[in-house]
């Protein structure tokens, strides 16, 4: 299927390092889960490596151009402290594992899947949420323009995952041609059927700059 | 009542500046900008959090619950045990326990910690195979036309097909759920309640009756909602689980299902299996359909067809028989079109296997027998474009005939059948003195457009641009509107509001008719003006003509009108594949959907529409299933990751065309949420079989299953 051309490839975080990364949360999280054993010693770490949590720690964030301060537990995903937090509501929990590319984002440019990203792990990092980008081109950026006029929408749920995903591509990539589109988006998923909609929309925004 | 200046009929399309054209979605620009408002992006002050713990085995019984972990638990509110110990679930992912916590994250894991003890009881969860499901089968009464048997002894050739359909799930995006807040003001108790529903204008009484308050004191609201197909009408357990709680702690409740019980239990589609055996004469006329059918939508049995053959109900000698089979799985809704897809997928593929056994070509098989059809003469013109479309007549081979090497290419056709009409509407319009139009309606848009549909229609009327008109939907508050399911949605809202908008303008005629020297039945509101119709040099703009109706807004209200909807649809689908015998993958070329639904109000919308529904029949045909372990009983792909949708790579190229000759535009507004959905699978799964030569026995046609017939 297209997925196997996930946004890891776009993304820089790969599903693979995710995973490694996920045994040394999966520790941290077991200390967070049983009280017994969080008294107990640390589980076993390299000589140096501060332990964070299970309390909010403050966390400090980059988000569409704004420094934003808030206490956060360390198991808290950037889609969380961005949903819950922040209010970003934009981009979506659908399935929360880094299958459907609803909650992507963008760090430092490049598209992620904000539920399998640690939001202490996205400070110092540029994130910019789907609210930014019509914020910072005055009313709709290009490729939401063109998302409403190709109707790239149904329910609308997966859409904000999509223009995001779309304007990594499409910031990316000058001339694609549509089988580099389809290649691209595999990242993202959409239940309505709004594909050949995003397609066209993707095509549309780069025919021509801003 | 003022006799009607403009008629309530809807206008000639050739006289439409807005109507059936291609019209941008109105929330378009809030849904790409992350602006629009979800239940699930309800965030409240001191919002409550609550998460299930819930049942791991098909059928089981509580034998005790532990929660004295979880209630000590700093930052865990309340700790409700459902389903205590006797309690017997038959279905896995059933409610045991709910917790509320100050966060997201607190909630999941101390649902995590109730510790539950469970005897497990004899479960099953074979939906498939009727010769395994013993005691679980309950055959259904044969319905017989005709002397089945004596035709098939006596007809010319007679094929066989077995085939059937997994159950799949609705699989929304947006998951079930509420966010239930409960304030006090005088003494008096309010519940506002966002609701991912179908039913806007229905749940109140139910968040009612949980919270403690009257109905008439609930303000439900839904302006968004991420998918619905089907499964989100009542408020759920889920739904009333967050207005007690809310109604209890004071504090607001968000209640979203998490992405595994939303696979498991919240809305699923029926399977169905058969054997059919279909006669046909020498002349390639069918004589005889003679089905065997089985399936299963949950404990109740429920499978997901009723009498064969579909469509086809004119064939002369017919018997249908249904074997329910009861199954430890759970949530069977409504999926769009109930049982239609799975009727067929039987159908069509007995029709096709039969055209292949009499080697005739298929497209001309099923035109010979259309006259067992309610509407030949559509279907026929319907075939012919479809068959013009996916170029029928150059790319046509018979079955088992294409090209060899590994990559394989077929074609398959289906057709559909779809009621329709509307459902009970009222929408309310405001002129305001300055000209604003508005137009309330308590209706929810499940992503379709019935916003843009309200839009549409009223501007039209008034003869605005449609920026002009504001619609506001999705709350109870709002003028009653009946719940989105069946494809009735735009037939009811598209009519009550030609109804409301027309006797808005009736009404700003007569104010201005004598300034403008004319009689009121000589105006026209076309081009934000209203002016005389012969003559529209005598005009004025339409805010200024609403400014003569004095200080006061001027009210209207519409309701349902059954002269301006219709009901009946068909189309006509058809599948190019190219299918990999080596490893029996099958790729999607091209699909055809050529579909009539009466007068087109968004002629963009529509096809989006249309498109949609052929992408998630790609979905059933090729990826999509629950996959139910038989030991346990629970589901084993309840994650995105393995309950397969199609990806953007994997629907081919989609061709969609309206059918918009005068007939049809001259009938009345038909939905279309239902009638594209049904026959994609059909058509897909024929196209394969005349591909590779040999029926896939069942969708979605995985690899595996694919190599299987090959081997067969």
């Amino acid at each position: 299927m297209s997925r196997l051309h996930g946004p890891e490839e776009r993304s820089g975080v790969s599903r693979r390092n995710f995973l490694k990364g996920m045994s040394a949360g999966a520790l941290a999280a077991g200390a967070v889960a049983s009280p017994a054993r969080s008294k107990a010693a640390p589980p076993a770490q390299e000589k140096g490596a501060k332990l964070l949590g299970p309390d909010p720690v403050p966390v400090t964030l980059q988000v569409n151009g704004k420094e934003r301060r808030l206490p956060l537990e360390p198991r808290v995903t950037l889609l969380d402290a961005l949903r819950n937090h922040l209010d970003l509501t934009g981009a979506k929990k659908v399935c929360d594992r880094a299958t459907c590319g609803s909650c992507t984002v963008l760090l430092d440019g490049r598209a992620v899947y904000s539920c399998t990203v640690l939001a202490i792990e996205a400070q110092g990092r540029r994130i910019e949420t789907v609210e930014g980008l019509a914020e910072s081109q005055g009313g709709l950026a290009r490729i939401q323009r063109c998302f409403v006029e190709n109707d790239a929408q149904q329910c609308g749920f997966c859409t904000p995952g999509f223009v995001m995903a779309c304007e990594s591509f499409r910031r990316s990539h000058q001339n694609a041609t549509r089988e580099q589109v389809l290649d691209g988006l595999g990242g993202n998923l959409c239940r309505c059927g709004t594909y050949h909609g995003v397609t066209q929309a993707v095509l549309d925004a780069m025919g021509g700059g801003q | 009542m003022k006799p009607a200046r403009i008629d309530l009929a809807w206008p000639d399309p050739k006289d439409c500046s807005i109507l059936g054209t291609r019209v941008a979605r109105l929330d378009g620009p809030d849904k790409s900008a992350g602006r629009a408002k979800y239940t699930y992006d309800a965030n409240r002050p001191r919002m409550l959090w609550a998460k299930f713990a819930t049942c791991p085995w098909g059928h089981a019984k509580v034998r005790s619950v532990d929660v004295s972990a979880v209630e000590k638990m700093p930052g865990v509110v309340t700790v409700d045990v459902i389903a205590g110990p006797g309690s017997e679930l038959n279905v896995a992912y059933q409610e045991v326990a709910i917790v509320t916590a100050e966060s997201e994250e607190l909630a999941r894991e101390a649902a995590r910690r109730v510790k539950v003890e469970y005897d497990v009881l004899e479960l099953y969860v074979a939906d498939h195979d009727v010769e395994m499901a013993g005691n679980r089968a309950r055959e259904g009464r044969e319905a017989k036309n005709g002397d089945p048997d004596a035709a098939l002894a006596s007809a010319a050739v007679v094929s066989e097909t077995e085939i059937g359909c997994s159950i799949l799930t609705h699989c929304c995006l947006e998951p079930h759920g509420s966010v239930v807040e409960v304030t006090e003001k005088d003494g008096r108790k309010s519940v506002t309640a966002w609701c991912s529903t179908q039913a806007i204008s229905g749940v109140a009484g139910e968040f009612a009756g949980n919270a403690g308050v009257d109905a008439g004191d609930v303000h439900a609201i839904c302006h968004h909602m991420g998918g619905g197909f089907g499964s989100k009408f009542g408020i759920d357990s889920w739904g009333a689980w967050a207005a007690r709680l809310a109604a209890r702690t004071g504090r607001p409740v968000k209640v979203m299902l998490e992405r595994d019980m939303e696979l498991a239990l919240a809305g699923s589609r029926p399977s169905a299996y058969g054997r059919i055996r279909v006669g046909t004469n020498d002349d390639g006329e069918i004589v005889a359909f003679d089905a065997h059918a089985w399936g299963s939508g949950g404990t109740g049995g429920g499978a997901g067809v009723n009498r064969l053959p579909y469509i086809f109900g004119g064939i002369p000698n017919t018997r249908s028989k249904v074997t329910q089979i009861a199954t430890n799985t759970g949530g069977a809704r409504a999926w769009r079109a109930p049982n239609h897809p799975q009727m067929c997928l039987l159908t069509m593929a007995a029709l096709s296997d039969a055209a292949a056994e009499l080697g005739m070509d298929e497209i001309e098989f099923f035109r010979r027998n259309l006259k067992f059809t309610d509407r030949a003469r559509v279907y026929e013109e319907e075939l012919r474009i479809a068959g013009e479309l996916i170029d029928w007549k150059g790319k046509w081979k018979g079955r088992g005939e294409a090209k060899r090497g590994p990559l394989r290419r077929g074609l398959g056709l289906a057709m559909h059948t779809w009621g329709g009409g509307g459902h009970d509407s009222n929408v309310q319009c405001t002129l305001q003195p300055d000209g604003g139009v508005e137009l309330r309606c308590g209706t929810q848009d499940l992503g379709v457009g019935a916003r843009t549909v309200i839009g549409v229609v009223a501007a039209e009327t008034f003869g605005l641009p449609i920026e002009r008109i504001t619609v506001r939907i999705g709350e109870n508050v709002f003028p009653a509107s009946g719940g989105s399911g069946g494809s009735t949605t735009v037939g009811g809202i598209s009519s009550a509001t030609r109804h409301a908008s027309v006797q808005a303008v009736n009404q700003l005629f007569e104010a201005v008719a004598g300034e403008l020297g004319a009689a009121p039945g000589d105006l026209a509101a076309k081009s934000g003006t209203v002016h005389v119709a012969a003559d529209p040099s005598r005009s004025m703009p339409f805010a200024d003509a609403c400014r003569r109706l004095g200080t006061q807004p001027q009210v209207t209200m519409g309701r349902t009108q059954g002269s301006l909807m219709s009901s009946q649809v068909g189309g006509v689908q058809a599948a190019e594949v190219e299918v990999d015998v080596e490893t029996g993958i099958v790729r999607v070329m091209k699909l055809v959907a050529v579909q009539d639904c009466g007068r087109i109000v968004d002629l963009l919308t529509a096809e989006s529409q249309v498109r949609g529904a052929l992408i998630m029949g790609v979905c059933s045909a090729l990826y999509e299933e629950r996959v139910m372990d038989p030991v346990t009983g629970t589901l084993l792909n309840p994650d995105l990751e393995f309950y397969k949708l199609a990806g953007i790579a994997d629907v081919g190229e989609l061709v969609v065309h309206m059918m918009q000759t005068p007939e049809h535009l001259g009938r009345g507004v038909i939905g279309l949420g239902e009638p594209p959905v049904i026959a994609p699978m059909a058509a897909i799964s024929n196209a394969v079989a005349n591909a590779v030569g040999a029926r896939v026995k069942r969708c979605p046609m995985t690899p595996d299953r694919v190599l299987a017939a090959l081997e067969a």
